[in-house]
């Protein structure tokens, strides 16, 4: 069967609800099939459980009761937290840990009638790039299984990528949705800091973490949104925004349409550091844009490069207080303690569950909050915040996006980038921004090099996801590239 | 030699007034309920569990800011307080911090103690909100006894208020005298109901002047305020006399064995790694809003102190014991005296006798009120004003009620009135004479004629007087008028 989008799920067992259970059999097999070579899933719910539930959905369709997402099976990065589905953060600390309670955004899914179909994998506690820090193995790529998918949502974009579900949600502190979107094909997308709640979400870095999805086109990624998005009372962060229309319309419109839009280029996020096949093939890109009636400005900004750093004190701290409360006690890995103190207790408990990434942001996360260095470091990395925030808002005042690359190479071999943590912080270079100013970025498929996919990122101010669904589905609609499909699967899918 | 003492105390009060806990929806009620019924992912810390403010939490807090006469910041912020400890379920304490980036909701302040006769002025340095943790509990009673430990965290979440004075607290006595007038500030209004087990909690900071201090925690009640700081004062000042260095510590007071013990040095500051709960965005007070809760302050003690010398005619002294020693007495106090008149002598009553007789029994000031309650209270002194008991048998009344807890009327019954009391009877007994005087006249002449005036008698004291008595004093009075004639 020949459904390659989620809208194409949707309308297909909209159409005939019948559909919906080929439409299972069918992702199983691509399951079966490709599971094994890439290992998106930490735990993949049973299908005779899923089927159970598409019964159910069934019903509502025939009644035409269903919801917006009925016929789809969302992979959920195992970060965010499912009521009576193991979550363990990819962390021998929570490896049986299962929540009693739903994140408010998997409340949202199933209220849409979306049927979970299981969590995916990730870097421990959403900290790496590469989805290669995971306690318990590797996420490949499907473009080429000796390379890394990206992180720290690779389990969910690979899912995504491979047709191993219709889409998926991710995490993104620092790039974790676009980075891995980016090196598979996907379109990955971070929302304005508390368009989504982060109820239910496994902290990292609270006051840059968001969820969104990872689709394969921009319309699937604006339903999802649609969704999602929303005030929530259990989040004090999360925002009461409002937008005349729903996201999909603006995806619709761009797509349809197309728009006239003034975007940017910020000469920093281009030149150091960025591989050569990867600049080429952004300018290309670029003119491709600009022979569309799409105006693109290039400018400098030299704060930038201070993001880097700016961005890793400030989510280490974080995560170093956010991570305090894995010890053992309340849930968890839990040890004998019989006849030992409680602080040996936590201690052992920290170092066995705990992966070596996850310690060091800990212990470095400690250091810049501690008494005399919290000024040095942590206090001055807000600063930084503070001007790159404003440097980007007030530059999207005249522009309306700013594009660039999304990550600075190709996906990188198994093994390339993690022996050296510098150089593996190094490709976040472009996407840490959109953090630090809690603005939305999205990255979109735009070029094949080499055979592996570059995404190309763009940014819009805080709240104007109407805007950048709009462009982003427009040149979607120009560079006509996806949605992709991995060798891999071509063959189940076409 | 002389030494002066130092003292700061930092008080936890929980906000008993509000309905559920700070950050979630449990209920702020945790007593008496099963272990770790009262909980949900938020108190307990579930992984992606997050913080949401009790805003009535905030409204409670600027009513205690008033109150105590402190600045309100214009900011709200929530700050991490990091330590591990097993009843924290975060391993940090979402609090608020005098540093860069955080500020408490308010600073500055004080409290009036009346102490001797004068008026001090303690200030206060800071007022906190912040979560209470959870509780460890020991099996069987004590560390020492216990194999292994249990948590509940039905109280993970409860809202306090944490105040710190500066150190200007000179004495034990001063240190009683201050809890004492702030839980009656905060009982008035209406933020803590004192009464529930744990609810003021009180950390004392002490310190030769020119030496190091010390921390005592555990402090479970105002008469172990007293007996732990003059105990401490005590140890801190033998070390000093024996030419010894104190150690700057943090001690736990040990109510058996009345000492307190080392609970761990102090040599370095901790460093709680204080940073701003991104959780929680900081959030603007609004003027308008102070000024609204201003406006709906209760009568605070020092206005109800000089409305009791005003309206009641007391002495600033009972005035000021009634309403700082509790509101409930103060309370109690102007029931009885709606019901029963007599105000200078209810008011002594209470702080006279009452007051006395409870410290006697070792009952707290509210299981004395439960047994001397407004009825018994108006019973007694309506019996004064009745003539069955006089001012010297009330005494006796206050202190069976307090002591027995039994009714005054059952005391009457069992016979304990003013009428084996000669005095009284021969008070009685001399206003029959004024009234008769025909008939003590007949008395003199016939000693039958003495039934009358015994009649009499009996009927002013409706039937109470034991007649034998009355008979012996009105021939006693009898044979000194014909002597005095």
């Amino acid at each position: 069967m020949r459904i390659l989008t989620l809208l194409d799920v949707i309308e297909s067992v909209r159409d005939k609800p019948k559909t919906l259970f080929d439409y299972i059999e069918h992702t199983y097999d691509i399951i079966s099939n490709v599971e094994d070579k890439v290992r998106a899933y930490i735990t993949l719910r049973d299908k005779e459980h899923v089927l159970k539930d598409a019964k159910r959905v069934y019903d509502r369709l025939i009644r035409g009761s269903a919801g917006k997402l009925a016929g789809t099976l969302i992979a959920i990065k195992d970060n965010i937290s499912t009521k009576g589905l193991r979550t363990t953060c990819a962390s021998k600390i929570l490896e049986d840990y299962v929540p009693p309670y739903d994140a408010t955004v998997v409340e949202k899914l199933k209220m849409e009638d979306a049927i979970i179909i299981g969590k995916t994998n990730m870097d421990e506690f959403a900290m790496g790039s590469t989805t290669e820090n995971s306690a318990f193995f590797p996420t490949k790529n499907p473009w080429d299984l000796s390379r890394v998918p990206g992180g720290s949502s690779g389990g969910s974009a690979v899912a995504t990528a491979a047709f191993e579900a219709t889409a998926a949600l991710g995490s993104d502190t620092g790039g974790s949705i676009r980075a891995p979107a980016s090196f598979t094909g996907c379109v990955g997308l971070k929302p304005t800091y508390g368009l989504v709640s982060r109820y239910g979400l496994i902290a990292y870095a609270s006051s840059m973490d968001q969820i969104g999805p990872i689709t394969r086109t921009v319309k699937d990624a604006a339903l999802i949104l649609d969704v999602i998005a929303g005030p929530d009372l259990r989040d004090s962060t999360s925002l009461d925004a409002s937008f005349p229309k729903t996201f999909l319309e603006y995806a619709m419109e761009g797509s349809r349409e197309g728009v006239k839009a003034k975007l940017v280029v910020i000469e920093e996020m281009v030149k150091e550091g960025v591989e050569r096949s990867i600049y080429l093939s952004f300018v290309r890109t670029i003119r491709h844009l600009e022979a569309n009636e799409l105006e693109i400005s290039w400018i400098s900004k030299p704060i930038i490069k201070y993001a880097l750093p700016a961005y890793y004190i400030i989510a280490m701290a974080e995560a170093s207080s956010n991570l305090a409360r894995y010890d053992g006690l309340r849930y968890g890995l839990h040890l004998d303690v019989e006849g030992r103190s409680w602080y040996e207790v936590f201690a052992e408990v920290r170092s066995l569950g705990f992966g070596k990434e996850v310690k060091r942001r800990i212990l470095l996360g400690t250091y810049v909050l501690s008494a005399g260095y919290y000024q040095a470091y942590y206090l001055r990395a807000s600063k930084v915040r503070r001007l790159i925030r404003d440097a980007l808002v007030n530059l999207l005042k005249t522009y309306d996006c700013i594009i660039s690359p999304t990550m600075p190479v190709l996906p990188p071999r198994l093994g390339e980038r993690i022996v050296d943590p510098l150089k593996l912080y190094a490709i976040d270079v472009n996407t840490v921004l959109a953090n630090l100013a809690g603005i939305p970025a999205i990255s979109i498929p735009s070029d094949l090099v080499d055979g592996l996919p570059v995404g190309l990122q763009l940014m819009s101010n805080e709240l104007r996801e109407d805007l950048l669904l709009k462009i982003s589905s427009y040149i979607e609609s120009i560079l006509k590239i996806t949605p992709l499909i991995p060798p891999l699967v071509r063959s189940y899918v076409i | 030699m002389s030494f002066k003492v130092k003292i700061g105390l930092e008080i936890h009060v929980q906000i008993t007034s509000l309905k559920t806990k700070l950050f979630c929806s449990c209920s702020a009620d945790y007593r008496g309920k099963p272990p770790n019924t009262n909980v949900c992912p938020v108190c307990m810390g579930l992984p992606g569990s997050l913080p949401v403010l009790n805003i009535r939490a905030v409204r409670e807090a600027i009513k205690v800011a008033l109150a105590l006469n402190s600045k309100i910041n214009d900011v709200l912020i929530f700050t991490r307080k990091h330590y591990f400890y097993p009843d924290l379920p975060k391993n940090y304490q979402i609090s608020q911090y005098d540093g860069i980036g955080s500020a408490p909701i308010a600073k500055g302040g004080y409290i009036n103690i009346n102490i001797d006769g004068r008026v001090k002025k303690i200030r206060i340095r800071r007022i906190n909100i912040e979560e209470d943790p959870g509780r460890i509990v020991y099996p069987f009673g004590s560390i020492a006894k216990s194999p292994y430990t249990m948590i509940d965290y039905n109280r993970s979440g409860v809202a306090l208020l944490e105040i710190v004075t500066e150190p200007d607290i000179e004495s034990p006595k001063e240190a009683r005298l201050f809890v004492q007038k702030l839980t009656s500030i905060l009982e008035h209004l209406g933020v803590t109901n004192p009464k529930l087990e744990g609810s003021i909690r009180v950390d004392a900071n002490i310190s030769i002047e020119g030496h190091e201090r010390v921390e005592v925690k555990n402090i479970g009640s105002l008469r172990e305020l007293e007996k732990a700081l003059t105990y401490e004062i005590a140890r801190q000042t033998a070390i000093i006399k024996s030419g010894g260095k104190v150690k700057r510590e943090t001690r736990h007071w040990d109510k058996t064995k009345n000492i307190t013990i080392s609970a761990r040095l102090k040599e370095f500051e901790e460093d709680y790694r204080y940073f701003p709960d991104p959780d929680l965005p900081a959030l603007r007070i609004d003027r308008k809003f102070i000024e609204e809760v201003k406006a709906t302050l209760p009568e605070l003690p020092d206005e109800r102190i000089e409305r009791f010398v005003k309206e009641y005619g007391l002495s600033n002294y009972l005035a000021s014991v009634l309403v700082t020693e509790s509101k409930d007495l103060a309370d109690l106090f102007e029931e009885a005296v709606a019901t029963c008149g007599n105000s200078k002598l209810v008011a002594s009553i209470l702080v006279n006798e009452f007051l006395r007789w409870i410290n006697e029994a070792g009952l707290t000031l509210y299981e004395g009120l439960r047994r001397l309650n407004k009825d018994r209270l108006c019973s007694i002194v309506e019996l004064l004003r009745k003539g069955v008991i006089s001012t010297k048998l009330l005494k006796e009344y206050v202190k069976q009620v307090v002591l027995n807890n039994v009714e005054p009327k059952d005391l009457v019954n069992k016979g304990l009135t003013v009428l084996i009391d000669k005095e009284f009877i021969e008070r009685v007994i001399e206003k029959v004479f004024r009234e008769y005087r025909n008939a003590v006249l007949d008395a003199l002449k016939n000693p039958k004629a003495i039934n009358f005036l015994v009649g009499q008698v009996m009927r002013k004291t409706r039937g109470r007087a034991d007649p034998k008595l009355v008979n012996e004093i009105i021939r006693e009075r009898l044979r000194k008028f014909e002597e005095s004639s």
